[in-house]
This record gives C-alpha cells, structure tokens and sequence, in this order.
C-alpha cells in the first residue's frame, strides 16, 4: 500500500531562457527570434506599460470610472500574442489587453471602450476594460472569473467542424483556478479532445490571497496531469521563454487536437484594480523588487539592447510617442458624444421585443414635452 | 392523391422542408383534421428531430440524452440517427456543460442543452444569467447566443424540495432571455421548434408528469415547418365570467376546474400563457378587460412569482375593469415536502382553483381569503 504524497520532493522546474541580466541562459533550448518580431514584441510592451499607467492615472482623475492594469505581466501578454496568430480564438480573463494591442486595436479603441463613448464597439454596455472585437478574434471579457473555461471547450467544439489551422486560447488567474468552472472546463476539453491551449497568469495574487491560500499544490502546472492534460511552467517574465512555449504548445493542440495548460509564473505588481491598494497587505519592498528588479521589459530590453537592435534614442523617442499619442486618445475619447438613446435598449434580444419599444416611445415622448430639462451633452 | 397541407406559421420565416418523418396526414379543406393524437414526449422528440434534420448546426447536449436515451426518453433515438457528434453524453458537471453550451454558441453553433430537472440549473446559473442572457447586450450584438436550456420544471410526485422548485419566476424576471412553458403537445412542438430556431437564448420549462399525456394534434402542428409564436398566450377556452391564468401542468388543472364552475353556472376563461417571458400582457388585459376577474394559477413559490407579475401588469393597465380583488393561487411558501399527503396540500388542487374563482365571483360562503 503506497500513498501518493501530497507534495513532490521537487518542484516541477521552470522553463527559462533569458537569465535576469538578458543573457540566454546556457543548455536552454530555444527558438531564434527575428529583429522586426523581437523589436515590435518590445515596443508592444512599452506600449502596454505606458497605457496601464495613463489609464490608471484617469481614473484616479475621475476620467473613467474603473481601470486594471497588467503591470508586471507584459511579457505574458505580448509574448502569447506573438507566438500565436490572428485565426487562434482568444477567450480572455481581463489581465490580457496585450493581446488585443499586439492584433492592432489601437489606442483610440482602448480609450473609447473605456469612456464608453458612442465609437465604443460594446456601446457603453459593459464597464472599462472588458474589451471585445470580432475581428480581432477577441471575445468580450466577462467579469465572473473562470466562465470562459469550459466555454472555450465549447468554442473549441465549433472550431474543430471549420478544421482550420487555429485553437482556442482561454486564459486565467491563480485565484481562477479555484473556481468550479476550473475543474469543468479542463475536465470537459480533455475528454471532448477540445483544441484550447489553457494559459494560466500565476501572478502571486487573487486581490489579497496569495498563492499560498489559494491552493496546496504546487502552483498550477501539477493540476494538468490529473485531468490528462499534457502541462508546462514558464517564467512568465522571461519573453523569450513565453514565447517558445506558446509556439511548441499551438502546435501541440493543434496537430494533436487536445488541449494543453501552461502555467506561466510571474507578479502582479500593480493593485488589483482601482477599486484596491495592495499596500494594505503586502509589503512595499516586495512589490517595489518586482517592478524593478525582476521587470520584464528591462529582461527583454537588455537582450534586444545586446543585439544591437535597440537604442536608448529610440527608447525615449518611443516613450515620448506613445505618451502623447495616449494623452491624445483620451481627450477624443473623452470629448465623444455618448452612445444614443436607443443603445439602451438595443440587443437586449436580437429584435427589439415590444415592450421595450413602447418604454422607448414613451420616453422620447417625455423628453419631448420636457425639452428644457434633459441634459444637454447627453445625444437623444 | 393524399396531400399535406403546407402552411407557414408566423414565426422566424425558416422556408418550409419537405420532411415526411413517415407520417401521412389526411388534410381537407371541409374535414376537422384532428384524427392523431401525441404525447408530450412524442412532440418533443418529433422536434428535436426535426430541427436536427434541417440545421446541421443544431446539437443537443446533457447527461444521459444519447446512451441511455434521455434520463425521460426526450431524446430517444437521436443518437442512433445523429452519431456522437451531434448527441453529446456529458460527465455530471452542469456548469461544465452549460458553459459549453455557451461558448458553443457564441461561436456559431446552436445547441441545445438539457438539464436532467431545472432543479440542477442552480448548478450552472451563472452561465445562463451572466453569459447566455447578458452577451448580446454587453457586446452591443458582437456576440448572439443562439441556446436553447430544456428540460423538466416544478413539482413532480414525490421527488421532494430538491426536485420540484418551478424555475420560471426566477428566468423569467431576467432580461435577454426567452422563457416558455407549453402544456399540450402542440405548445411542445411549436414552442420547442420556435426556441431551437431564435437567435436569443431561451429558457424551456417542460414538466415530467405531462410528458406522458397524449393530446390530440391536428395535421399543420405535424407539418415539419410547424411553430408558434414566442410571446403569444393561448385562450384555451373562451368564457365571460372571470379570467385564469396558468401555464404548463396547471393549465389542465385549470381546464378540469372550469367544467366544474360551468356547471355552477359560471363561465372562466381560461389563458394558457405559453410564454412566461415575454409576457402576453395584451392578452391577459383584454381578458380581464372582459370578465373583470381574475385568477392567477401556479405550482412554483407564492412570492415574487408569475402571478405577482400578472397581478401588477393587470393594475397597472386595468385597474378600473377590476371588479374583485385579484386571487393568486401558487404553490406552498415551504420546500416541497415529500410525504404524499404533504405533497397533495403543498401544490395546487383543481378545488382550489374552483374556490379561487368562485371567491372572485363573490360566489363563495366566506368572504375572507385563507392566507
């Protein structure tokens, strides 16, 4: 009678290839990446920094109601976009908009959704951040944590009937992994040999439970086997890293048609959200380590740098761009009209139900009659 | 030659197919074509088929629909005719499959996702509420959810509390979904047909103890192109007297008790509401409008249930034709108790449908109301 321990003797390593410094690390197998692929993978990240900052300091403003940053996570987002293409599905949590910017929504389109301005492509319907684009193969972010899990098995099911050469990408937090949808959507995709690569941001924190309340096991990579599901871990802020194994791991679902996890380490080093200060229960000096000292852009930039494919002029050219190029967005962004009166009650229903149509009726008539008492900046 | 009446129903506009499912029907002009008669069962299986037929994109998805051939045989046959890819066996995880469902859906399929009793829903209610019914909205008509969540709703006999909560108040209070009850075999088949082919996710509450009850079905309701229209009510029996409202089982409860009040020389109207969202307000005014009376019947929990609705539409729109207080007749405020005799007083009687009326009609001995 043998009981399987609890715990391994060994954790289960993680795949490296940049050392801190930005040097690759010796024995560790990887892909080459191009100049133009490794330049744009680093701008994308400083575009990502910059905007969580800007973004953060609007709402701090009262300029949008709510923000999240992904700060400390940029290698994830960028390095995933990269590696995949624009065919792969991506059903996102909400730390992800990396991907998004990496496809070519732009500054202004991040700046609309979060004033929920009438070019805002959910019409103000759903609060900042929850970003989706069709044609960007992005689905709208949902805020209840893990749904997207077993959904992406069901898009996955879709997906295999137009055999194209794509998966579905379903991304999720340590804290996710928690929740019942976890369990159903991994379970599920194993057994329906559903497409979807499962990547999962463990960043350390859900809000304010560390990992070590969130689960005994070791990290998330160990959970994949119990479902049959073939894992690996990564350091989530080594680009390089990410991005080969989000290759390897496209390839394997694809040509394999089962679903893979990848667990890819790292630290949310900004708050929660703006609705948090994380400074109420983890030290400053922890979080201040991680944002300078294990930063993923300085990893990427130092090994870009050594290639000579980067310099500090077109480091603060950049920045300077990118600022201004934001600032810009917002004050657009800010200045648009708001969605119209009839955005209320649109898509509810695919065809507007009768009684909606008659609330809507009596409330142009309403305004009609109260002319002077509707506001001004609010279009009809 | 023997010919099938061909007619398009008000609906989705889906062009008419050619599908004779082995069934002829003699159809005249001058003749009552009301010869066959079918279960619930029957009508539900007929349209699943159907409807499976004519849309690849169409798949039905829960525990024990292919194998064992629906935990109430709904589904019988299917697998066989359909293969594993559109008869999808789950592992008992409703939040697991329901999310499937959805995401299914948001990617361009339609399926159809039975719950072995909507009881177990609760297990999956997240996806239904927040995903199913609120993406259309959220993504401005980027994403339609095309779903449709069956299975059987309410009391069934001795099952106890965990099998018998009536779910229609609660998916019927939610926007950006549809939420049908049908009671005949004509309701399964139209209703069940229209919900497979709307865009909009919809909510179907069928009921275990009809599904065996067999009524008769005329020869357009077996017509391949068959469906009713989401959002209409059906008077099932015109009368003057006084109004009642039911849906699914209470319906013939319903029914049963306005032959007794006839013969107490009363005459009820009686409302099949078909669709508890959207609500056939219009009907249900112009009734009442008519009679001045009315009674809410249903088998799920008193408070802010289907008749409190009906109840504030009615006041609201026809306050001045009521000539009686308005009388809910609901299930009992207690879990479902499962001895039998506790079963019996905590759902719903014909008499008490009879009393309810007969209160309305200030017909009865006492003028109080038991609480």
């Amino acid at each position: 009678m043998k009981f399987i321990s609890e715990a391994a003797d060994k954790r289960i390593p993680c795949y490296r290839v940049l050392s801190d410094d930005g040097y690759p690390i010796a024995g560790s197998r990887f892909e080459q990446v191009d100049k133009e692929t490794a330049v744009k993978m680093y701008k994308s990240m400083v575009t990502l920094q910059i905007m969580d900052n800007i973004f953060y300091e609007a709402q701090r403003q009262g300029r949008i109601s709510f923000y999240l940053t992904s700060t400390g996570e940029e290698a994830i987002n960028i390095a995933t976009a990269a590696a995949l293409t624009s065919d792969d599905v991506i059903l996102p949590q909400y730390r992800e908009p990396g991907i998004l910017l990496w496809r070519g929504f732009t500054l202004q389109e991040f700046a609309n959704q979060c004033f929920g301005n009438s070019a805002d492509y959910g019409k103000g319907k759903q609060m900042p951040i929850h970003y989706g684009s069709n044609k960007h193969n992005f689905f709208t972010i949902s805020s209840p944590i893990a749904t997207q899990l077993p959904q992406a098995a069901g898009v996955a099911y879709s997906l295999k009937m137009d055999k194209k050469e794509a998966c579905v990408v379903a991304f999720t937090g340590d804290g996710g992994t928690s929740e019942g949808d976890f369990h159903a959507g991994l379970n599920f995709a194993a057994v329906m040999d559903a497409p979807v690569l499962f990547i999962c941001r463990n960043n350390g924190w859900a809000i304010s439970t560390p990992i070590s309340e969130q689960f005994r096991s070791d990290g998330v990579v160990v959970k994949g086997q119990a479902y049959g599901i073939r894992s690996i871990r990564v350091d989530g802020n080594d680009a390089l890293a990410v991005y080969n194994t989000i290759r390897a791991a496209r390839e394997m679902v694809i040509h394999e048609q089962k679903p893979v996890l990848v667990e890819a380490l790292s630290y949310r080093v900004g708050h929660h959200s703006t609705s948090d200060d994380s400074t109420k229960y983890r030290p400053v000096d922890e979080i201040e380590h991680w944002k300078t000292a294990r930063n993923p852009l300085a990893r990427f930039r130092k090994w870009v740098h050594k290639n000579g494919w980067w310099t500090d002029d077109e480091e603060s050219e950049l920045r300077g761009s990118i600022r201004k190029q934001l600032l810009n967005a917002i004050q657009v962004a800010e200045k648009m009209e708001k969605p119209v009166l009839a955005e209320m009650f649109s898509d509810v229903y695919d065809d507007l139900p009768s009684n909606l149509h008659e609330q809507e009726k009596s409330l142009r008539e309403t305004i009609k009659r109260h002319r002077q008492d509707y506001p001004t900046d609010v279009p009809v | 030659m023997l010919g099938v009446i061909r007619q398009r129903v008000a609906c989705r506009g889906i062009p008419t197919r050619n599908f004779e499912r082995g069934i002829r029907v003699v159809a005249s002009r001058s003749l009552s074509s009301t010869a066959k008669e079918m279960t619930v069962r029957e009508a539900l299986n007929s349209a699943l088929d159907e409807e499976m037929s004519a849309d690849p994109k169409v798949f039905l998805m829960g525990e024990e629909v292919g194998e064992y051939q629906g935990a109430y045989k709904i589904s019988k046959g299917l697998l066989e005719k359909y293969g594993p890819d559109r008869v999808l066996d789950t592992p008992i995880t409703e939040a697991g499959f329901t999310g499937i469902g959805v995401g299914a859906a948001y990617y361009g399929l339609k399926p159809v996702i039975e719950f072995m009793t909507f009881n177990f829903s609760m297990q999956a209610i997240d996806h239904i509420i927040n995903s199913a019914a609120k993406s259309n909205y959220m993504s401005a008509g980027q994403i339609s959810v095309p779903i449709v969540f069956r299975g059987p709703n309410g009391a069934a006999a001795g099952v106890g509390a965990q099998h018998s909560q009536c779910y229609a108040a609660w998916y019927g209070s939610c926007p950006g979904l549809k939420v049908l009850a049908p009671y005949s075999s004509e309701d399964a088949r139209g209703l069940l047909k229209a919900a497979i082919r709307d865009p909009d996710p919809v909510v179907f509450l069928e009921n275990e103890l009809l599904y065996g009850e067999s009524f008769p079905v005329s020869a357009e309701t077996l017509d391949s192109s068959f469906c009713l229209p989401i959002g209409k009510a059906k008077v099932e029996r015109a009368g003057k007297d006084v109004t009642i409202t039911a849906f699914s089982k209470m319906v013939g409860y319903t029914l049963q008790a306005a032959d007794i009040l006839a013969k107490e020389g009363i005459s009820a109207e009686v409302i099949n509401l078909r669709s508890i969202r959207p609500l056939d307000r219009a009907t249900i005014n112009a009734s009442v409008r008519k009679t001045n009376r009315l009674v809410t019947v249903e088998e799920g929990f008193p408070q802010h249930g289907v008749g409190a609705e009906i109840c504030a539409s009615v006041l609201e729109d026809s306050f001045e034709y009521l000539d009686a207080p308005v009388e809910r007749i609901a299930g009992a405020d207690v879990p479902m108790p499962y001895a039998a005799n506790l079963e019996r007083i905590a759902v719903p009687q014909v008499e008490d449908i009879v009393r309810a009326a007969k209160r309305s009609c200030y017909r009865s001995s006492s003028l109080a109301a038991t609480a």
